[in-house]
Formats: C-alpha cells, sequence, structure tokens
C-alpha cells in the first residue's frame, strides 16, 4: 500500500511541469494573451480528439501511422543489424564502408523525400522507404559499434576452449552487443516517428501527419493540434514498448 | 630418450621464436623479439610456474599454448603431437576473469560445457559439482557483476575445471584480487589440484606464489624470453599457508629473488620496460 501510495507521489511530482504547462496553455488563449484562432486552448483540443475519437477518425490516422512507423522500423532494425553485425564483424568491411556511412547518416531523411518520390512514386512505398532511411542509420551504426566494443578477453576465453566461429559469433557477440543494438533501435523508432509526420505531410490521405496538415488547412485548429498531441503520443507509446523489450533481453545488466 | 619418459612430458618447447611487428617512435615497422629460442618441458601432472620480470613473453607463451598466438619459429608439442590451433583439452584463466556478465553464475560454468556439446542435464549437473567445489553453490543463479572479484575468479577457476581440460593454463590468476583473498584462492587452487594432478601452467610475477604452489618454477630471463633456469621446490605437500614461515620456503624465496634482481637490473640498463 505505501509503495502505491509513494508511486503515485512520484508520478504527480514528475507530472508538475507538464501540468503547468497545460494551464499556462488553457490560460494563454482564454484570457486573450494569443488568439484562439491560432492557439486552440487544450479543452477544445482534446474535445475535438474526443468527437474525433467517437467518429472512429482518430482510431483510423493513429493506425495507419503506426502501421507505416512499424513497418519502417522493422525493415530497419532487421537490415541495420544484419549489415552492422557483418560490417563489425569483418573489419576490413568497416574500414572501406564506414565514410559512406557516416556520410549517408549526415544525409537528412527530408532532404532525400523528392528523391524517393521520384524513385517510387507518391504511394506507400516512399514513405516506407523514408522512415526506413531515417531509423536504419543508428540501428546500423550503433549495431557495428556494440560488435567492434566486445571485450576481447571473453573472446580469447572461449576460444581457448576451442569454441568455433560461429558459436563465438552467436553465444558472445551477438549477446555483448545487444545493449547497443537495442540503444540503436530505440533512437531508430524515434526518428521513424519524425520520419512518419514528414511523409504523411506530402502526398497522403490518411495518417497523424496528413491529418496534422490538412486540419490546418482547413483552419481546424482544435483538430491540428489533436493531431500533435496524437504524434506526441505516438512517440512516447512506441519508446516505452522498445524499452520493455530492451529490458526484458538486456535484464543481466547492472543498474 | 626412451619412449617411457617421452610419455611423461606434457608440453615440450623447442627453440620456441615469436616476434611482433610493431611500430617504433619514427612509425616505422620493427620486429620486437619477444620469445626467443625458448626450451621448457612441462611434465604430465605436474604444477609449474613461469616466474620471470614484467614484458618477458611469459603471456606470450601461455597463449600460444593456449591457441590465442602463433609462434614463429621452433617446434611445440603436446602430448607428443603438433600443437593444435583449436583443442578441447585446455582451458586458460585470466586475471580479468573474462566471466559473460550477461550469463548467471551456473551458465559462465557452462559455457565450455556447451562448446563440447554436452548435452543440458549433463551440463548442469557437472557445473553444480564444480561450483560446490569452489565454494559457491549458493550463488548459482547470480550474476557475475553481484559478486566480488575473489568470488568471480573462483567462478572462472570453476568454469576451466569444469570443462575438464588436461591442461590448465593460468595468467596471473591472482594478480588482480586483494592479499587476504589471493592467499585464500592459492591454497584452494592447491587443494582442488591435489585431486586430479592436472598439469598447470602457471604464469605469475610473485615470486612468494610461484614457491608456494609449484612443483617446479621456470624463470625466464628478461625480453627476448627464454627459460634461464628451472628450479625444483622440494617442499611437501600438501602444502598449506604454514609453509610460508617454513625455513626452507625463506631460503627458496631468497634465492630466487637475487636472480630476479639481477635480471631486473639488466632490464633497466637496456632502457626499461615495454
Amino acid at each position: 500500500m505505501k509503495d502505491k501510495f509513494y508511486r503515485g507521489g512520484e508520478l504527480l511530482s514528475r507530472s508538475v511541469g507538464l501540468i503547468l504547462f497545460i494551464i499556462l496553455w488553457e490560460a494563454a488563449p482564454r484570457l486573450g494573451w494569443v488568439m484562439q484562432t491560432y492557439l486552440a486552448p487544450p479543452s477544445r483540443v482534446f474535445y475535438a480528439l474526443w468527437l474525433m475519437t467517437a467518429r472512429g477518425e482518430l482510431a483510423r490516422h493513429v493506425l495507419i501511422s503506426l502501421q507505416r512507423v512499424i513497418l519502417g522500423l522493422v525493415v530497419s532494425s532487421v537490415v541495420g543489424v544484419v549489415f552492422g553485425l557483418l560490417i563489425g564483424y569483418f573489419r576490413r568491411l568497416d574500414r572501406v564502408l564506414d565514410l559512406l556511412f557516416q556520410a549517408f547518416r549526415q544525409m537528412s531523411a527530408f532532404a532525400l523525400f523528392p528523391v524517393f518520390i521520384l524513385l517510387f512514386g507518391l504511394g506507400e512505398l516512399s514513405k516506407t522507404v523514408i522512415i526506413f532511411w531515417a531509423s536504419l542509420w543508428p540501428v546500423l551504426l550503433n549495431t557495428c559499434s556494440g560488435v567492434k566494443n566486445v571485450d576481447p578477453v571473453l573472446i580469447r576465453s572461449v576460444k581457448s576452449m576451442g569454441a568455433s566461429k560461429l558459436f563465438i559469433f552467436i553465444k558472445i557477440i551477438l549477446p555483448s552487443a545487444a545493449p547497443e543494438i537495442f540503444t540503436g533501435i530505440r533512437l531508430g523508432g524515434s526518428y521513424c516517428v519524425m520520419a512518419v509526420v514528414a511523409a504523411e505531410m506530402i502526398g497522403a490521405s490518411s495518417g497523424l501527419g496528413y491529418l496534422v496538415l490538412y486540419s490546418e488547412e482547413t483552419f481546424n485548429v482544435p483538430e491540428m493540434y489533436g493531431g500533435i498531441i496524437g504524434l506526441a503520443i505516438l512517440g512516447i507509446g512506441l519508446n516505452w514498448i522498445l524499452q520493455s523489450a530492451e529490458k526484458f533481453f538486456t535484464s543481466w545488466r547492472e543498474v | 630418450m626412451t619412449p617411457d619418459s617421452l610419455a611423461m612430458v606434457k608440453i615440450r618447447a623447442r627453440k620456441v621464436c615469436r616476434v611482433f611487428n610493431i611500430r617504433n617512435t619514427r612509425g616505422a615497422k620493427e620486429g620486437l623479439s619477444v620469445l626467443e629460442r625458448f626450451d621448457l618441458d612441462v611434465n604430465e601432472g605436474e604444477f609449474m610456474s613461469l616466474l620471470g620480470p614484467s614484458g618477458c613473453g611469459k603471456s606470450t607463451f601461455l597463449n600460444i599454448l593456449a591457441g590465442l598466438d602463433k609462434f614463429d619459429s621452433g617446434k611445440i608439442t603436446v602430448d607428443g603431437e603438433p600443437l593444435q590451433e583449436q583443442s578441447f583439452n585446455r582451458g586458460i584463466v585470466f586475471q580479468g576473469y573474462a566471466l559473460l556478465p550477461w550469463r548467471t553464475v551456473i551458465q559462465n560454468l557452462e559455457v565450455g560445457l556447451e562448446i563440447r556439446h554436452i548435452e543440458k542435464k549433463e551440463r548442469r549437473k557437472i557445473a553444480r559439482h564444480y561450483l560446490e567445489l569452489v565454494g559457491l553453490a549458493a550463488f548459482e543463479n547470480q550474476y557475475p557483476h553481484q559478486l566480488s572479484g575473489g568470488m568471480r575468479q573462483r567462478v572462472a577457476i570453476a568454469r576451466v575445471l569444469a570443462y575438464h581440460p588436461d591442461l590448465l593454463l593460468m595468467d596471473e590468476p591472482f594478480a588482480a584480487l586483494d592479499a587476504q583473498t589471493r592467499e585464500n584462492l592459492q591454497i584452494e587452487l592447491l587443494r582442488i589440484w591435489e585431486t586430479d594432478k592436472k598439469t598447470i601452467l602457471f604464469v605469475t610475477h610473485s615470486i612468494d606464489e610461484a614457491i608456494l604452489m609449484s612443483d617446479r618454477v621456470a624463470f625466464m630471463s628478461s625480453r627476448p624470453g627464454h627459460i634461464r633456469e628451472i628450479i625444483s621446490i622440494d617442499l611437501p605437500r600438501p602444502r598449506t599457508e604454514d609453509i610460508r614461515n617454513s625455513a626452507e620456503f625463506a631460503s627458496i624465496r631468497k634465492n630466487l629473488w637475487s636472480m630476479l634482481q639481477a635480471e631486473a637490473q639488466q632490464i633497466q640498463s637496456y632502457g626499461g620496460y615495454l
């Protein structure tokens, strides 16, 4: 009981900033500091969200955005981990590709979006590709560094006992790199949420990014803020899921 | 040499040379001779220590035996066969424990057995047995970071014992531990070794440790390393803590100490350590 009470107290103290912000946000348009046309108070935003939920519209946008994010993240995680492992394992490959990858990582997915549209059209494919591109590099480069940072003494100790290269790879290198791989995937996840907005703002007819832009264009300001809040919740939710997965797979780590 | 006396020799090293390619201060490639004409016989069931100044190549020789390093010339045989790069018959214990942090204590003990494809039930049984032997049965589900340094090294020793190699290589296994823990583990290792008399090659830079543990101490010269002298330690077994205070122990110690001093001075006159 006491523990529950304590945790409730902790949650409350952590929420102070958020609550103050919402109060300020409510006050600003109501007291006429900012025009209500531009800044809808949260009460109206949540009412708009409620209406959209009732119409089933919100669920549709959230689900389509979520689907795009997950598809992009799954593909980039698989590709990033596989190639990251290979590149980290084969030092020569790493040397040859390092500069290229550093350059690619710095290349903004948003800048490349027109290129993807040219190549893959305006449909789902180009959207998936931009999300994939945005999240690929943190996954790949973190995996690569995870493999390179394996403590050599661990490899030496099992090698002296006659371990095969496959055994060393699967039983030593992979678990040892796991924490860094998960850091990469988590980082990739937050890039995915950013990229999905950009993807949905150009040539889309659904998704939270589309909702935000479309509401703005039709002067439906409360719905626009609703879409932004939806995106924040999507990001937090995704991060929470990835964090839980990380905790599950690397529970051995010292706190 | 008769076939009989040949069978007694576990490791035979003849004229082993190892040259490392390094870059000197100007960045040019240079050969650094670490082992030169290194000759050593280690007998079956013997506890032998390799003692010598820092950087003399003791660990290099151990790594070569463990299949972790190559040698450039010379010949090494184990049980009369040329040294294999991959082998299920040797295990090494490092100063830095080398435990897998994502595995519990018992799972760490099972690593070597997994390499040898021993089935799960049997693995667990063997691992438990050796964990008990080092007095850590109560800690089987802990992770290495939850243990003290001494306990971790116990786990590392239990792991290598569970693997059941006929050659145990130990590279300054107790060097990172505090004095009290070190002394306890030395006696414990001796106790375990007395029960099955596996061949142990034990690298150390502690004279006391070498005398306490060994049947013979091979004393290495400074780099390029070779065996300068081999001294038999004729102290009775089983040895206990008390043997450190005996007159024989003191006289062997004095003898070895003066040799090590002379070597150390020689290195300093060459311009220091690595």
